[in-house]
């Protein structure tokens, strides 16, 4: 008989469990289907990726000076259309050399929201509290001008990306106080209040923002007394503000439910009245679970800024949409423009929502078990 | 006011009337209604003055007068020479057709991506994934622009169409499809289909009472499907093939006869069901994450086969987180259809609350009339929806 007195030494692990083609076969190729599956799909990638790539990237043209040298056989898109007039992308027709004042604006704004980042910043909430009070109140008189030696920039002139961004952000700060009283209305116990809050919300929520928009431009005007009047963006900020907070009263009614019971009645039991059991004890909580809802309904908003397009207001989409491709030296680009401003929602909208779903895993975590 | 610390003995007397919580409801109500009331009459009056002084008569009376322009698209027959009322019934008809049409659409892309993302394909997770993310970050007017004016704006001409097996065409004056056309005898495939509709319902209960009774379950699938699909065809090659399809072909600078979708119902379709549908299959997505696994677990460990395990326990759990959410995107998408108006579809908003308003300036009776509708299908919906919530929540025991 014979007996090895030698150890062998170890094999490696067999090919097919482990490595790229182990990961091939059990992750593309594990059936029949699942194989016609992956040929289906890199077939549509390959139809689609390598052409778009293509078109957007290696085939476009970056500089030119007139439309000519854009076009051609096997030239990609036109960037240059959007570079050339970038600032009007950005600013509308916000004269030139005012616009310092939107970007001291901006910068602030962002210096202001750094800190709301950050885990350790001591008093977030006086903080947030000015953003969305004093702030907007600064910026405001900054923009706008007309006094303190500022020169005065109708709303009319304002527009692209600029616009987009403060009605978005002029939209939250109003709705936001507006839709916490609804949702408290719409939990009252007095008969009138809770049914006049249910009604505010379900009709602003059932109807579509665009007939919302036409009625603040076309009905506006007739609702109030003869003489008085707003700019266009003011009617538009009704609009959007009233359609807003119906979205954000359901969402805070969301969070107040979500309270315990317990809660209400600690608070009644510390002999608190109801503004102050509201301000002290059960908003700062109900706020701060639906944070990610709110920024969610930010995120709808932020996508429905667009439609003021349709009464004439020069947001950004409208700007590439209206303006530049109006422009006799530079007619068909069409595409060129549709695809920059639908890059510059999302990526706006994929941060934010990264940004409320990371939120929503902070807050998950203190109520496991 | 006695104080409490100083008479003990006696019970505290009641408190004084603006502290008691009831009186303070009644006097903030009467100040709400108050204000309600100022603020509708001053808007009402403000509203009447206004319109007295742009001289504009109030009223319903223009919706029987001439409307005197086309109407793109419509379902009824429609000419300017009809009434405004008539743009009113065009707009809404469009507006559903888009609705339907869109939902439909929307919920098979939204299920097909929905499940592709779970997929355990690593290529066609990430392909559905990506779709998701990509659309449902952009808004819906960039892509609906997208697909109105970089898409089909693009296309050949009528002679040039790009076309399918030489039956479906597309150009750039929208796309053409056969249309069916039901001869004499078509009648009798609808009976053969309406009886087999009533057998598989007898054939479901008769189904279920064997499975309660004896345990076994009877291949109800395949006997649905012989009466659904089997023997509505028998009947129709039995009867002759009453139906033939209206093709259609090119004359002139255009095509004639089949289905013609104008292309902006076509990009607004398109627009409507992509953004739609990859909510949608957010929604499926997580409420297919939210059966436990422990259920399909269990499901396997009594049993049940895998398709079995689908069909009887993950299903129609995961349906009940994913209905009502569902039914909110439907709503959404049917509110959407309005952005119609931005590529000229005519929906209501676009033909009644666009033309007509400005032919006529009754902005009062058109804005309320086109809200109403919206009011109406958004309350019928959400009806619905807490019927079903009502039928389909948990029953503890």
């Amino acid at each position: 008989m014979f007996v090895t007195d030698k150890i062998l030494p170890e094999l490696p692990a067999p090919q097919n469990t482990k490595g790229i083609v182990h990961w091939l076969k059990v992750n593309l190729f594990s059936g029949p289907v699942n194989t016609i599956l992956t040929l289906f799909g890199l077939f549509l990638l390959y139809k689609i990726v390598p052409p778009a790539v293509q078109w957007v990237i290696t085939d476009a043209t970056w500089v030119a000076e007139t439309r000519d040298t854009c076009r051609g056989e096997g030239k990609g898109a036109c960037w240059a259309y959007i570079i050339n007039r970038f600032d009007q992308v950005m600013y509308g027709f916000y004269p030139a050399d005012e616009r310092w004042r939107p970007n001291v604006a901006g910068i602030f704004l962002v210096l202001l929201a750094i800190p709301l980042f950050i885990e350790k910043t001591p008093k977030k909430a006086w903080l947030a509290g000015f953003i969305l009070v004093i702030y907007p109140i600064i910026a405001y008189f900054l923009i706008r001008g007309g006094s303190f030696g500022l020169v005065p920039v109708d709303t009319n002139k304002w527009g692209g990306l600029m616009l987009t961004l403060i009605i978005s952000f002029a939209g939250i700060v109003t709705a936001l106080p507006l839709g916490v009283i609804l949702a408290l209305g719409r939990r009252s116990t007095m008969p009138i209040v809770k049914s006049f809050s249910i009604i505010f919300i379900e009709f602003w929520r059932g109807v579509p923002l665009i007939t919302v928009l036409f009625m603040a431009s076309v009905m506006l005007p007739l609702f109030l007394p003869e003489g008085t009047d707003f700019d266009k963006l003011a009617r538009a900020m009704i609009g959007i503000t009233l359609f807003q907070a119906a979205y954000i009263a359901e969402v805070v009614r969301g969070g107040l439910q979500a309270i315990p019971k317990g809660q209400y009645e600690a608070a009644s039991a510390m002999g608190l009245s109801y503004w102050k059991s509201m301000a002290l004890v059960i908003l700062p909580q109900a706020l701060t679970l639906v944070i990610p809802g709110l920024v969610n309904t930010f995120i709808a908003l932020f996508k429905d800024t667009t439609l003021v397009l349709i009464i004439g207001l020069f947001d950004v989409l409208a700007v590439v949409e209206k303006v530049l491709s109006a422009d006799a030296a530079w007619l068909g680009f069409h595409t060129e423009g549709l695809v920059f401003s639908a890059f510059v929602f999302w990526i706006f909208c994929f941060a934010m929502s990264r940004y409320s779903m990371s939120l929503e895993r902070k807050l998950d975590t203190g109520h496991k078990r | 006011m006695s104080d409490p610390r100083h008479n003990s003995s006696e019970l505290p007397s009641k408190p004084p009337i603006w502290n008691d919580p009831k009186y303070r409801a009644l006097f903030f109500q009467i100040i709400l209604v108050a204000a309600l009331f100022y603020f509708f009459y001053s808007l009402v009056s403000n509203t009447l003055g206004n319109m007295e002084a742009r001289g504009i008569s109030t009223g319903f009376a223009f919706l029987s007068e001439k409307s005197g322009f086309d109407i793109l698209m419509s379902l009824i027959p429609y000419s300017s020479d009809s009434t405004y009322g008539s743009t009113f019934v065009v707009g809404l008809l469009n507006t559903l057709l888009v609705g339907f049409l869109g939902i439909i659409l929307a919920t098979l892309l939204g299920f097909t991506m929905g499940i592709a993302r779970l997929s355990k394909n690593w290529v066609i997770a990430k392909i559905a994934t990506f779709y998701i993310e990509i659309f449902r970050n952009i808004p819906l007017l960039i892509q609906l622009f997208f697909w109105y004016i970089a898409v089909l704006g693009v296309l050949p001409s009528a002679r040039d169409s790009h076309s399918l097996f030489d039956r479906f065409f597309l150009n750039v004056r929208g796309a053409y499809l056969p249309a069916p056309v039901a001869e004499d005898g078509m009648i009798f495939t609808g009976v053969a289909f309406v009886i087999g509709l009533i057998a598989t319902f007898f054939a479901s209960k008769w189904a279920k009472n064997k499975q309660i009774k004896t345990g076994q379950r009877p291949p109800l699938l395949l006997i649905a499907l012989g009466l659904l699909i089997v023997a509505p065809l028998l009947v129709f090659f039995i009867s002759g093939s009453p139906l033939s399809w209206d093709v259609p072909k090119l004359a002139g600078f255009n095509f004639a006869g089949g289905i013609e979708i104008i292309p902006e119902l076509f990009a607004l379709l398109l627009g409507l069901s992509i953004y739609t549908g990859a909510f949608i299959a957010e929604i499926v997505r997580s409420g297919i994450l939210a059966v436990d696994h422990g259920q399909t677990e269990a499901a396997l460990s009594v049993g049940l086969t895998p398709a079995q395990n689908l069909k009887l326990v993950v299903i129609p759990q995961a349906l009940r987180v994913i209905i009502p959410p569902l039914t909110s995107q439907y709503l959404n998408l049917v509110k959407n259809s309005s952005l119609a108006l931005a590529i000229a579809y005519p929906d209501i908003v676009a033909v009644f609350m666009g033309t007509t308003l400005n032919q006529t300036g009754q902005a009062v009776e058109i804005t309320a009339m086109t809200m109403g509708v919206y009011l109406v299908i958004s309350l019928s919906i959400s009806l619905f929806m807490n019927w079903y919530n009502a039928k389909m929540s948990l029953v503890e025991r």
